[in-house]
């Protein structure tokens, strides 16, 4: 089992069986749509695990980029006439460029200075995004028209369960593709050891920037499909809060654990979900998940259940 | 043309002149020494040549270019590689990923095609293994290769960077103490190493504590002191100069010289 | 004129909390390199305690002091329970660990207080006082002279008393600190606890003019440490030097730019000093040692 965690093509496979059967177990359309948030939260968080646990940076602001992905493609179709398919690789695109753009001097960083200014990053756009109101309708959002393919409107649970399932399945094959490469060894030696890295020739700076634009890709994507499948957006896709959540998606699952990003994205959107009637309470169950885990299992469930398990089987 | 010309360098640190106007030229295939009490400067040096510090004085020239402040990618670029005295292993990657990393280099770095699965990168990756496990062979690491690099005790670590750093296929490789840390069996394991790498045309230069291992091996001595070049010489003249003795060498280490020659 | 200095008042009012919060950042850094996030929730349940215990009957003078000691309570129990433990963890980690305290805590005030924003009777009441037809509000005095309290209150600890020496020595090196004998964890705590008194006491100022609720306490940690950054983290001088330039600032931004992106300023400078001097305007620039 343990092996199975950590063997990296298999996982793509797993998760492709896992994504195609599921549908057959789950009661109703309520559960689907569940599963097809935490696809998406998935696939934003994905990113960032590239970012954080592999190239080893920190981002506190990534909701940002889930919210640019987010309103373009609210902005896109109703402010200026895009299909929403081609409002979804523009979104990405701008950030993709903002990130390429903010990522230069900001990957500059270390430590907590990076971590605050990612913050500060992440908290303006949300800023703008709020203030905005004549194009994102300020505090109160806006409706996103839905998304619409030669004729036919992808619209309801299963649809965006299907759109979201595969696309993480991509987004999976994509970075373990990565991580298998010079690039993803690039990125786990600058984790060790940036000086030994630059020293063999890597160019840090390069590397960084890439992995802070690709997380910027996936987030973008992420947000697109989280409002298409809402039907609405505000402007907490942005906010602090939202930033926070997926860093502790990544760590709570793992970091530099793929497989890891799935599980915590999992536990954070399942757990309110299961406790509604505790809704007053999820701030304060939030703030005690982090806590704990961060002390007694800071480095993730999935890494600590496969070297418990690794250790069992010798 | 020597390989490797350091040409009047300088460096203080907020009052403290860590070095102090050296020079000295390196010949090609030698195996060149620099030795000094702690806090010589030796390191310091080191950190100028491959581009960690940059110098406030002076000029550093490598086949002849000038590469003083280049950044350190910059400078493998141009077959710069070094080690470190204080271990700067990945050490969450295993023995030969850290090796593989040396080969970036002369992998094709289209991050693009890193993306998606395509042949190219699958044959490649081979490659650059194939290699890291050739490099593993030389050094003797070959059936740690798929382990953890922290779960590799010290010496093999030693060898590991050893065998990263020649990854890179460099013109002239910078040992930063490279026996530090090792016992008497460790040390003549890495005696080997050196003396092959030197074999294969790789210049080495080496900053080291070790008097057996330097008098053994290097073909001449450049001794710092107080960030001043002292002396420089083959291994003969340096141990038998008076200021070299009475500044470093002392009473015993002037007789474990002797022994080693001998 | 009149408006230039009306905009000043209001901002250095406004400074001088971020002065508050800023110096509980940089007490708690300098003694134990963390972030604390929580910082702001300090100031939020100083001002939230004060006015649910006035409300519950309690004179307003022995309200504040519950506060008080309230604030200092939780205090302590962050660092034993949130941060003791997690000793070792990376610098990142921890703040992330503080961002999860400040959460729990706003959830549990949501919970024990309430949603709705509340107020404070004025200290010393009676109308603005008029400087060359500017307003000046006399709560604004008493904020301001409650800083400059606690800073000389502050100063005075870290000269001149034992315990106070101890906390600068660990934040010059903590091991050897130790090794003198000095019990870190102690000091640590001790940290966290006057730091909580002091953003408590800041939001008690506040309140009167600023409104409480129990949703304050992000944006003020968020521009407290921008104020922090500003005057050089690690810099007491340079925490009230950058909480007043930073309420300054946000002021006459908002007043002759945008009232619309008056947040926006502490972010921006965040930014700004980040990239341009991280040390800040007061702080000692890291020497890194390969």
């Amino acid at each position: 089992m343990a092996r199975l965690l950590n063997n990296p093509f298999l996982l793509v496979i797993g998760l492709a069986l896992v994504v195609a059967v599921l549908p057959l177990f789950l009661p109703s359309t309520f559960y689907v749509r569940v599963v097809a948030l935490v696809f998406i939260n998935a696939l934003a968080v994905l990113g960032l695990n590239l970012l954080m646990g592999f190239a080893g940076q920190v981002s506190l602001g990534h909701a940002g980029f889930f919210g640019i992905g987010a309103y373009a493609v609210a902005v896109g179709p109703t402010h200026l006439g895009l299909p929403t398919w081609l409002a979804l690789i523009c979104g990405t695109a701008l950030a993709a460029l903002l990130a390429l753009i903010v990522g230069r001097p900001i990957l500059k960083l270390r430590g907590y200075y990076l971590a605050v200014a990612t913050l500060g990053m992440g908290v303006l756009i949300a800023m703008v995004i709020s203030n905005e109101a004549q194009i994102t309708g300020g505090p109160n959002g806006m409706p996103v028209p839905r998304l619409v393919l030669f004729g036919w409107r992808a619209v309801g649970p299963q649809v965006w369960y299907w759109i979201s399932g595969i696309t993480l399945v991509i987004g999976v094959w994509i970075a373990i593709n990565l991580i298998e490469s010079p690039t993803g060894r690039a990125f786990r030696a600058i984790h060790d050891s940036e000086t030994a890295a630059r020293v063999l020739g890597v160019n840090v700076a390069h590397y960084k920037l890439t992995a802070f634009v690709l997380s910027a890709v996936y987030a973008s994507v992420a947000g697109s499909y989280f409002v298409l499948f809402d039907g609405f957006v505000t402007p907490d896709t942005a906010s602090f809060l939202r930033s926070i959540e997926f860093v502790v998606m990544a760590v709570l699952g793992g970091l530099g654990s793929i497989f890891g990003s799935i599980v915590g994205a999992a536990i954070l959107v399942l757990l309110p979900q299961f406790l509604t009637v505790f809704h007053d309470y999820e701030h304060i169950v939030l703030g005690a998940i982090i806590i704990v885990f961060l002390i007694f299992l800071p480095a993730g469930i999935v890494p600590a259940a496969s070297s418990l398990l690794g250790r069992r089987a010798a | 043309m020597s390989i490797l010309v350091v040409e009047d360098l300088a460096i203080t640190f907020g009052g403290l002149i860590a070095v102090d106007g050296v020079n000295f030229l390196v010949e090609k295939n030698e195996i060149f020494a620099v030795i000094g009490p702690n806090g010589a400067g030796k390191t310091t040096l080191f950190n100028m040549v491959s581009g960690l510090y940059s110098p406030q004085r002076g000029r550093i020239l490598l086949a002849g270019e000038d590469v003083t402040n280049l950044a350190p990618h910059e400078l493998a670029r141009r077959g710069l590689s070094r080690t470190f005295q204080n271990l700067q292993i990945f050490f969450r990657m295993t023995a030969i990923e850290n090796v593989m990393v040396g080969r970036h280099l002369h992998e094709k770095r289209n991050v693009l095609s890193h993306l998606f699965t395509l042949p190219s990168v699958h044959r490649q990756n081979r490659e650059t293994r194939g290699k890291a496990a050739e490099l593993l062979a030389l050094v003797g690491l070959t059936d740690v290769a798929e382990r953890p690099a922290g779960a590799l005790p010290y010496g093999a670590l030693k060898r590991l960077e050893i065998a990263r750093a020649l990854a890179t296929e460099p013109k002239v490789l910078l040992l930063d103490e490279p026996a530090a840390g090792c016992n008497p069996v460790e040390t003549k394991e890495i005696d080997t190493v050196i003396k092959a790498i030197a074999a294969h045309g790789v210049t080495v230069v080496l900053v080291e504590h070790d008097m057996r291992l330097v008098m053994r091996i290097s073909s001449r001595i450049h001794v710092l002191d107080r960030g001043r070049t002292l002396a420089e010489g083959k291994a003969r003249d340096i141990r038998s100069n008076p200021a070299v003795i009475a500044a470093y060498l002392g009473g015993t280490g002037a007789q474990e010289a002797a022994r080693a020659q001998s | 004129m009149a408006e230039f200095l009306q905009f000043a008042f209001s901002g250095v009012t406004v400074g001088a909390i971020y002065a508050l919060v800023a110096l509980g950042f940089t007490l708690i850094f300098n003694s134990s390199e963390v972030v604390n996030f929580a910082q702001g929730e300090f100031v939020m349940l100083g001002g939230m305690a004060t006015v649910f215990a006035a409300s519950a009957g309690v004179p307003l003078p022995l309200a504040a002091l519950l506060a008080i000691v309230l604030t200092i309570a939780v205090g302590l129990l962050l660092h034993r329970l949130a941060i003791e433990p997690a000793r070792g963890a990376t610098p990142v980690t921890l703040i992330i660990i503080t961002i999860g305290a400040s959460i729990l805590l706003r959830g549990l005030a949501a919970i024990f207080f309430d949603k709705n924003y509340h107020s404070l009777p004025p200290f010393i009441s009676g109308e603005p006082i008029i400087v060359a037809g500017a307003a000046l509000l006399p709560q604004s005095l008493v904020v301001l002279m409650g800083v400059a309290l606690v800073v000389v209150l502050l100063w005075a600890f870290l000269a001149h008393t034992m315990t106070g020496k101890a906390m600068v020595a660990i934040a010059a090196n903590r091991l050897a600190a130790r090794l003198v004998g000095i019990n870190t964890s102690a000091v640590v705590g001790l940290s966290f606890m006057i730091s909580a008194a002091i953003g408590a006491f800041g939001g008690i100022l506040a309140a009167p003019i600023t409104l409480t609720n129990y949703d304050v306490g992000t944006m003020l940690a968020l521009k407290g440490f921008a104020a922090a950054m500003l005057g050089g983290m690690g810099s007491p001088l340079g925490a009230v030097a950058g909480g007043l330039l930073l309420g300054l600032l946000e002021a006459f931004a908002a007043g002759y730019i945008s009232s619309q992106y008056k947040d926006a300023v502490a972010f921006i400078v965040i930014l700004l000093v980040l990239f341009s001097m991280p040390q800040g305007l007061f702080g000692r620039s890291k020497v890194e040692r390969v």
